[in-house]
């Protein structure tokens, strides 16, 4: 069983601007995966079984967020990938690329209070059934960092209801809104669990001495390693 | 050399967070005259020749597709705004 969790290959995108892509590869490193570093302008995806589009600010959120990279040769191919079942994570950044390449709904506009926000921040997993949370209890708190500017989740209510009666909204905020997302929400799951995009970032909470603080001491906290661990185990079930 | 003009701006029933921060400045400036701002988005495509019904449908769907986002934004014109030259 390990070889195969080991033999499990990440891509972890780089666009212009991405500034978290060495975290995330580091964060698959360390959950026992090996992470395999994709251009933006190549779509070639070199065989790999599932993407991280990390955070970062590509092309300097020019137009909107996420709006240009959604064009990039990459993403053709990672829009393919995932219709065909391919797990794609989109962390922040890497969230916005996902609404704007419609592989979720809805959109993230600036935060309400307009700051950038940067904090450890206390999550729900709402839905531990997709390939990038099944490490997970339904509905247990994780913390992992929280850092943007362009945070507000924002969709119809139509649609809200929607992701909330098909079990879609996979992290909610706890103890307090940081950014005025409709219901709490921190991330989301297309309906077949592959794609899973959310704001916080679980890439910095992977590695006891670099992540937030959690009962066992400062910077000890590892939530985060779960999105990676859960992903290698949905390969090697698949 | 011809000119499409498009506006963007947010939907309605999105907020706007920047229009909401302008707004709160104005009556710091002494401008109390004004209860509520919007802020948009205004692109200006150039084009070679002219601003024939082709070009206007080809930027009314980059207008769509690409220059605004159709969950929080609305397009609200695309003019031919090129400038007749006396």
């Amino acid at each position: 069983m390990p070889e195969t969790l080991a033999a499990a290959r990440i891509g972890v995108v780089t666009f212009p601007g991405t500034l978290d892509d060495r975290d995330a590869a580091r964060a698959v490193r360390l959950a026992g995966g090996e992470p395999v570093s994709l251009w933006h302008a190549d779509g070639d995806l070199q065989g790999v079984d599932a993407v991280v589009l990390p955070g970062g600010f590509s092309y300097g959120d020019y137009l909107r967020a996420g709006a240009i990279s959604r064009f990039a040769p990459a993403m053709d191919a990672i829009v393919d990938a995932a219709k065909g079942g391919m797990p794609v994570l989109g962390i922040c950044n890497g969230f916005q690329v996902l609404t704007e390449a419609h592989l979720l709904p809805g959109s993230m506009i600036k935060n309400d209070h307009l700051h950038f926000v940067c904090r450890e921040q206390v999550l729900s997993v709402e839905n531990a059934d997709t390939a990038w949370t099944n490490a997970y209890e339904q509905g247990q708190r994780i913390t992992i960092p929280l850092k943007n500017q362009d945070g507000q989740f924002v969709a119809d209510e139509r649609t809200l209801d929607e992701l909330e009666g098909e079990g879609r909204v996979a992290f909610r905020y706890q103890d307090g809104n940081p950014n005025g997302s409709r219901r709490d929400i921190a991330g989301i799951t297309n309906a077949r669990g592959n794609v899973v995009g959310l704001m916080p970032h679980p890439e910095h909470a992977v590695e006891a001495g670099f992540g937030p603080a959690d009962a066992t001491g400062p910077r000890a906290g590892t939530d985060g390693l779960g999105f990676f661990t859960s992903v290698l185990a949905s390969l090697v079930r698949a | 050399m011809g000119r499409v003009v498009v506006e963007v701006m947010p939907k309605p029933e999105i907020l706007d967070p920047q229009g909401k921060a302008v707004v709160g400045a104005l009556p710091r400036l002494g401008f109390t005259q004004f209860s509520g701002v919007r802020q948009g988005k205004r692109f200006e495509l150039e084009v070679d020749g002219e601003v024939t019904p082709e070009v206007l449908a080809a930027a009314r769907e980059a207008a769509t597709t690409v220059l605004s986002n159709p969950v929080i934004e609305d397009v609200v014109a695309v003019t031919d705004a090129t400038e007749v030259s006396a």
